[in-house]
């Protein structure tokens, strides 16, 4: 009974941790919420023309969605804070003020694309996993995104909060604080990564750095796809999460990115119910992928050579034909702008045991 | 001593017979004799039959009837044509079997831990993590996860299982240690009470160290949860010596258990060295379940229920109990281990949830059966 109690508490933990990592989530909205006390004044609709003002009109956000033509129902609530809107009013001739200065984020992969549009220096601090860029790094305070302390998050005055969206309580949080905060959820496409590029680079005043980076994420992908070796069949894959053979479906966002080079998950006709389930040692070896993604080298020091090392392993084509691959766990498991690099990697993974495929 | 009897389903009676048989060291009589000796031969069929059956059915691998096959021609002399094929060879022996077998050492070992935890404390709601063994564990592993994770791959031996298991004996100890300080060794409540203590103390550590490094909170709940998924023989031959000195000493014990079940003071009457007893059967059972939680993880609920089972079906005596608990525990957790790489193929379930999903239904007809024949 004792067992129970400790294992009630870990699922918990687990639970938690799962929710907070942001891996299970499949909505795609991302969604803003700008606190709304009252409506906009006359003298600043005037001005809402004048480009940036950042505020986010939900004119503005509808614009930005059809102009990416993607998917994601931008769900914009966007009336002014009082104080906001005094500040508008004092000067509302300058941009700079209305782009926030002091973003907090409790989001890995927010982070990720803040600095990748320009906009690392309006960053004030990141949470604990937040460990690239290295300058963000530097930011890190101690805050949790996995068990976040709003009055510490409070306490260093932001003026934007951006989360993954999967602790729905800290949100209702902010809002009572008046702290303005902005969802990226883990994204299920790449449409879903240019949205909330796009999105965060209208928030904090960096459009123009945005489109252009999503525009070169774009111009790399189709660069990568047309390299690709032309096959009779299709590769198989096998994304290993953990050494205990946890794995993704093609419903996560890195089973999506698989599928842009051509790569078929082996649990693809299986009917899985869960986008993250553990396989079966048995079931993996008869599948014999071609290629084997380790994404868990950095925490569970797995290596191609310890799974060669794995009995019953070394029939697998990967292991026979060097297609195991170390990656970067914390790449796997975000949909950040580095996310092309993960995917010239595996293309470079394809190429390389291509021949060997082909000659049977 | 009472409660017990309650649980075992047998009338008081029954059970002052047997205690006197016991007692006296004399073999019960007549068709009580020949009706528990028949449970040995059904027990050993039993776990042949969970053997194969574990070994025949998979996810993966040849059509079910070709493993006897396959594995009849890979013994020696032996030449039948199984049809497998390399492939399919490697996933019946590199794979399930080491699963099979590790499945029956750990299901036999916690089931054996169990009944001897519960008979040298004389409660029935006692399991083999009650001093600490499973919080120690947990606690080892977590900290060797979340602090020298990355060190891992250097090491000759995986580092993780093996601070698990000096950190479940370490936690046994102190159990002990604080028990004995209140003097309490001599009632065996105390040290149980210390045994609630300790585990909520390591648990609170591990919490908290899981909060301070939640990175690796999947991969902790992960292990506790149990990993017979990735079961291989260098596991089986792990685990096996701690199993069978553990195993060969309790059930050397197994008439001091029937004694102990009086009482202390009547046992120390009767001549048992009763604290030596307990501490021989306490480090014993601790050094086998110390050594199985250390590579299978946490597996709830098999040292509870299966000694209950036995007395449900063969009687409360310890004589019989221990051997069969062995036997049976292997049974339990060998079948029980077959839905868990079956029903979600190729996904798995935790070893976990099903012995306790499955065993807590069959739990709760089998004594409802026998309190109906009573």
């Amino acid at each position: 009974m004792r067992f129970n109690q400790m294992a009630a508490a870990f699922v918990g933990i687990a639970l938690i941790a799962a929710s907070c990592g942001g891996d299970d989530t499949v909505e795609t909205e991302a969604t803003t919420v700008v606190e709304a006390t009252d409506a906009p004044s006359s003298e600043m609709s005037s001005d809402m023309s004048s480009d940036m003002s950042s505020e986010m009109s939900s004119e503005m956000s509808s614009e930005m969605s059809s102009d990416m033509s993607s998917d994601m129902s931008s769900e914009m609530s966007s009336e002014m804070s009082s104080d906001m809107s005094s500040d508008m009013s004092s000067d509302m001739s300058s941009a700079a003020i209305d782009a926030p200065s002091a973003i907090i984020s409790l989001s890995p992969t927010a982070t990720e694309m803040l600095y990748a549009i320009g906009a690392g220096d309006q960053v004030l601090a990141v949470d604990d996993f937040s460990n690239y860029p290295l300058e963000a790094a530097d930011k890190m305070q101690g805050l949790s995104g996995f068990e976040p302390n709003v009055e510490s998050i409070a306490g260093l005055d932001p003026d934007l909060v951006v989360t993954d969206g999967t602790n729905p309580d800290l949100l209702d949080q902010f809002d009572t604080l008046g702290i303005d905060h902005w969802e990226g959820p883990a994204a299920t496409g790449f449409d879903d990564v240019y949205a909330q590029i796009e999105q965060l680079g209208a928030l904090t005043g960096h459009v123009g750095e945005a489109a252009e980076l999503v525009g070169q994420m774009q111009t790399d992908i189709a660069a990568i796809q047309v390299d690709l070796p032309t096959l009779d069949e299709p590769l198989t894959y096998y994304h290993e999460i953990d050494d205990t053979y946890f794995s993704v479906t093609t419903d996560t966002f890195i089973g999506a990115v698989y599928q842009e080079i051509g790569l078929v998950n082996i649990a693809e006709d299986a009917g899985l119910d869960t986008p993250y389930p553990q396989l079966n040692a048995e079931f993996i070896i008869q599948a014999s992928p071609d290629l084997i993604f380790l994404a868990c080298s950095k925490y569970c020091g797995t290596t191609a050579e310890s799974v060669a090392e794995r009995p019953g392993w070394e029939s697998i084509a990967a292991v026979q034909n060097g297609g195991v691959i170390e990656v970067d766990d914390d790449v796997a498991s975000r949909w950040g702008p580095r996310i092309v690099e993960y995917l010239k990697a595996a293309s470079d993974a394809v190429a390389s045991v291509a021949p060997a495929k082909t000659s049977g | 001593m009472s409660t017990q009897q309650q649980v075992g389903g047998r009338t008081g009676s029954d059970a002052r017979a047997e205690d006197h048989h016991a007692l006296l060291g004399r073999q019960p009589s007549g068709s009580r004799f020949g009706m528990s000796l028949g449970w040995f031969p059904v027990a050993t069929v039993a776990v042949l039959l969970a053997v194969l059956l574990g070994a025949m059915i998979g996810p993966a691998g040849p059509v079910w009837w070709r493993v006897p096959l396959a594995l009849l021609d890979h013994l020696p002399v032996i030449s039948v044509d199984s049809g497998v094929n390399e492939r399919e060879w490697s996933i019946i022996w590199d794979i399930r079997m080491p699963r099979v077998v590790l499945a029956g050492l750990v299901g036999a070992m916690l089931s054996i831990g169990g009944a001897s935890y519960q008979g040298v404390f004389r409660n029935p709601l006692v399991d083999p993590y009650l001093l600490g063994a499973a919080a120690g564990a947990g606690l080892g592993a977590t900290l060797m996860i979340a602090i020298w994770g990355d060190v891992g791959a250097d090491w000759i031996i995986d580092p993780v299982p093996a601070v698990a298991f000096v950190f479940a004996l370490g936690a046994v100890a102190l159990t002990y240690l604080v028990g004995a300080s209140f003097g309490g060794l001599r009632s065996s409540s105390t040290l149980v009470l210390a045994g609630v203590a300790m585990v909520s103390l390591l648990t609170a550590i591990q919490t908290f160290v899981l909060q301070r490094n939640s990175e690796v909170v999947r991969e902790v709940y992960n292990w506790i949860l149990g990993r017979l998924s990735t079961a291989s023989w260098s596991e089986v031959r792990l685990v096996l010596p701690y199993v069978v000195v553990s195993t060969t000493v309790l059930l050397f014990h197994r008439r001091h258990l029937d004694l102990l079940r009086v009482g202390d003071d009547e046992a120390v009457t009767l001549g048992l060295p009763v604290l030596r007893v307990r501490l021989v059967v306490v480090i014993a059972a601790t050094l086998g379940t110390a050594a199985v939680v250390a590579v299978s993880g946490l597996i709830g609920f098999v040292g509870l229920v299966v000694p209950h089972i036995v007395r449900l079906l063969a009687g409360a005596s310890y004589r019989r109990l221990l051997p069969l608990t062995v036997m049976f525990g292997a049974v339990f957790l060998i079948l029980a281990d077959i839905p868990g790489r079956t029903l979600t193929a190729p996904s798995e379930l935790p070893i976990g949830v099903v012995t306790a999903f499955v065993g807590a239904p069959f739990f709760i007809v089998l004594l409802r059966t026998r309190e109906i024949a009573k």
